[in-house]
């Protein structure tokens, strides 16, 4: 046998009975199969080269997706991840590639994002010597993971593997990284793979407590003002169906946080809209009025919150969640309910009446109305100056893709239009960095997205500061050609630092006003079409073009430049506080 | 602002490497200083135990305990006020060998505090003593007036006063398996 050749093994893919003697850079691939994986998000470097090498004779069988930064890769895969509920599988080398991957594991950690990222490492033998692009990945990673192992034998890789796929994928997700070392990777080893179901000291699926299930019942069955709080933890249950049925019995009106979003149809008669510092009026206002407040999948952020002295004080709380440490972390629960949100749904369902709050329902949208006169209105139509507005143009997309696209966006306030503007009628349509609010997620996010689903449409709204911290993976959408639209909402500022710095620090704009480039040419140089607006009469058309168009392609509008998001619970203020422009300050 | 009082907690974990960099940085993520760390088997095959004294109120404990159990290989954490464990520190003090000569002073020191000697040199003495931190820190204060080469504290150990829970919790989670 030719010594340049990849070892790799003649056997078929399922599941392995008799051992095979193959290198561990092998193993690791056929571990990946064996999860049922066939796409790598990664980037290629020397302590990784022997799985990259195994990986050419495997190409019929896992694809790889070269991004043009590791960075890119991770939100690829997050993004990928977040629309299948499927874990994401990324790859790096040693040091720097391991390191790229931090914002993004952050990012996954946060927003419980499931993820397996292989990492290259030196020789074992060089581990701690400073050895080139040797960096300590488990060190460094161990904050930003659910769980992170090195491995420095070829014979661990298997049930490493299979621990850290049950691990990424089950409870609530998260992040896992593998660091193998070179050594590891082209030694031979017996290869049998077991998928694991069991860790002694994991318990990612609670069983729930029926007394608890009967006090929450007996509370939302007598409640006069109740409230529901509708989390990412909904979708990641795939739980869409119970809790609108939940719903619609108990009859109680439902709030989203932003990963919460397209977890209800965003026309269904008891949504009330988004929570959070820019979510709607009624929801932030009503919350402080609710009698019993049921919430579900979620971990009560602080953007969410506002001010903790002053949230939901008066109501009774019901709160379910699959992580025990989530509960009583924030706001206590007087009615815990440790579990998965369908489980838990399903098991309420019998125990809870059949009811309507008309009364409590019309405050809301007495709320409705005061936002759409004081916002809503205003943010849908061109400035006094005729200029193009960012609501104008989510609200634009949202009807053009009847409410059903996968909406990924980047950070900032044209992030906050998507979440208030994109009529959701789907489900699981929300790809956004909410926990990090980590700026340059939306490109490569958006096409992970696409790659999952290219039968779906994919528009990702993007602000012109993330876009260019991310810009290069304009290459990585071009080369596969997937139709990832993006939207680009410029308004030549960091919008969202402009907005606070024009309202909480007398307008001193301090480092945020860009100097832009061409985007156009930059994209054509990429192999991406486009299309440059100014003008409110050319969104339908333009935005028509971009749809209409069979790949990527890139729709620049200029918008208004000193536009600010509105509503908003200052920071440090009740939800209670919460303003609706900015002479309310 | 919540009364902080002494907590020993005690996490229950498999034996893996660099959970003590997870376990720790828990405590540091939240700018909590740890008191003590103690590690070692516990009376399960395979099961470590670490011991862990923080000065915190009882609300941050408990939020501390679920973030220890968040932990993939952490089994199970419990936290205890004082009375509800029995626990030990030791301490080793390195006296000058001279201190004792032609001076009874040092003898009934020991006898006091119930130390013991560990190891006699022509130029040093090793003095053992084992008990809780007012203790050992007493001998300290009164060798220090005689002359000390080095001075030496453990962390805390600590045996819980009920049951321990951990093989109850043990039993239920082998019990839910077959199910």
């Amino acid at each position: 046998m030719d010594a340049n050749q990849p070892i790799v093994a003649e056997t078929n893919t399922s599941s392995t009975k008799t051992p095979l003697k193959i290198s561990g850079a092998e193993a690791v691939l056929r571990c990946l199969i064996e999860e049922g994986m066939d796409t790598i998000f990664g980037y290629p470097g020397g302590a990784i080269m022997p799985v990259y090498d195994v990986l050419y004779s495997y190409q019929d069988q896992i694809q790889h997706v070269l991004p043009r930064h590791e960075q890119g890769a991770i939100h690829a895969a997050q993004g990928f991840a977040r629309v299948t509920r499927k874990t994401g599988v990324c790859m790096a080398t040693s040091g720097p590639g391991a390191m790229n991957l931090i914002t993004g594991l952050g990012d996954a950690m946060l927003d419980s994002t499931p993820l397996v990222c292989i990492t290259g490492q030196v020789f074992s033998k060089l581990l701690g010597s400073d050895a080139f692009q040797e960096t300590d990945v488990v060190g460094c990673t161990m904050p930003v993971t659910k769980w992170n192992y090195q491995i420095t034998k070829a014979e661990e890789i298997p049930q490493v593997f299979a621990k850290a796929f049950y691990i990424a994928n089950s409870g609530r997700p998260g992040p896992v990284v593998i660091d193998i070392t070179k050594n590891a990777q082209l030694d031979m080893m017996n290869f049998q793979y077991e998928k694991r179901n069991f860790i002694r000291s994991y318990r990612p699926l609670p069983i729930l407590d029926e007394e608890k299930l009967k006090e929450a019942a007996k509370l939302i069955n007598t409640a006069e003002k109740p409230y529901i709080l509708a989390g990412h933890g909904i979708q990641i249950a795939h739980a869409q169906e119970a809790f609108k049925s939940f719903v619609e019995k108990t009859g109680i009106p439902v709030g989203c946080t932003i990963h919460g979003l397209s977890s209800l149809p965003s026309d269904h008669p008891l949504y009330t809209g988004m929570l959070g510092m820019h979510g709607n009026y009624g929801p932030n206002l009503k919350q402080n009025e609710c009698d019993v407040l049921i919430a579900i999948g979620m971990r009560f952020d602080d953007r969410v919150t506002g001010n903790l002295d002053k949230y939901v004080k008066q109501a009774k709380v019901i709160h379910i969640e699959i992580d025990s440490s989530e509960i009583n972390k924030n706001v206590y629960a007087h009615v815990p309910i440790h579990g998965d949100a369908k489980m838990a749904l399903d098991a309420l369902m019998p125990l809870v009446n059949e009811k309507s709050y008309p009364g409590w329902l019309q405050e809301f949208r007495d709320c409705d109305v005061i936002e759409k006169t004081k916002v809503i209105d205003r943010d849908l139509q061109p400035s006094k100056k005729n200029e193009i507005r960012m609501g104008m143009v989510v609200r634009e997309v949202s009807d053009q893709t009847e409410g059903k696209a996968i909406v990924a966006t980047d950070v900032g306030q044209h992030q906050m239009y998507a979440a208030r503007y994109y009529e959701y009628k789907g489900t699981n349509q929300w790809v956004s960095s909410g926990g990090a609010g980590t700026m340059g997620f939306g490109l490569p996010a958006a096409f992970g997205a696409k790659y999952a689903n290219p039968e779906r449409e994919v528009v990702a709204f993007i602000g012109d500061g993330g876009f260019q911290m991310t810009i290069q993976e304009l290459g990585m959408c071009s080369q596969w050609n997937k139709g990832v639209k993006i939207v680009l909402l410029d308004n030549n500022y960091l919008g969202m630092v402009r907005q606070w710095q024009q309202l909480f620090f007398d307008r001193r704009y301090s480092s945020v006003a860009l100097e832009n480039p061409d985007f156009l040419k930059i994209a054509e140089g990429f192999g991406v079409p486009g299309r440059k607006i100014t003008q409110p009469e050319e969104l339908k058309d333009a935005v028509a073009e971009m749809i209409a168009h069979d790949g990527p392609f890139l729709l620049h509008v200029m918008v208004e430049k000193e536009d600010n998001i509105f509503p908003m619970v200052p920071s440090g203020k009740s939800i209670s506080e919460i303003i609706l422009s900015p002479e309310e300050l | 602002m919540a009364q902080k009082n002494i907590y020993t907690i005690t996490v229950f974990t498999e034996n893996e490497t660099g959970l003590t960099s997870r376990v720790v940085s828990i405590f540091t993520r939240r700018h909590i200083n740890i008191e003590s760390l103690t590690t070692s088997h516990s009376s399960i095959p395979d099961i470590y135990r670490f011991t862990i004294v923080v000065q915190t109120s009882e609300e941050m404990v408990i939020k501390l305990v679920a973030q220890l159990e968040k932990q993939i290989d952490v089994i199970k954490a419990f936290y205890y006020e004082d009375d509800e464990i029995v626990y030990q520190e030791i301490a080793l003090y390195k006296v000058p060998t001279k201190v004792f000569a032609h001076n009874t002073k040092v003898e009934n020191l020991i006898r006091k505090h119930n130390a013991r000697i560990l190891e006699i040199e022509p130029e040093y003495i090793v003095i053992e003593k084992t008990g809780h931190y007012e203790e050992t820190q007493a001998l300290l204060e009164e060798l220090k007036e005689i002359g000390i080469f080095e001075f030496v504290r453990s962390g805390r150990v600590a045996i819980t006063k009920p049951m321990e829970r951990l093989n109850k919790y043990l039993k239920s989670l082998g019990e839910r398996v077959k199910v």
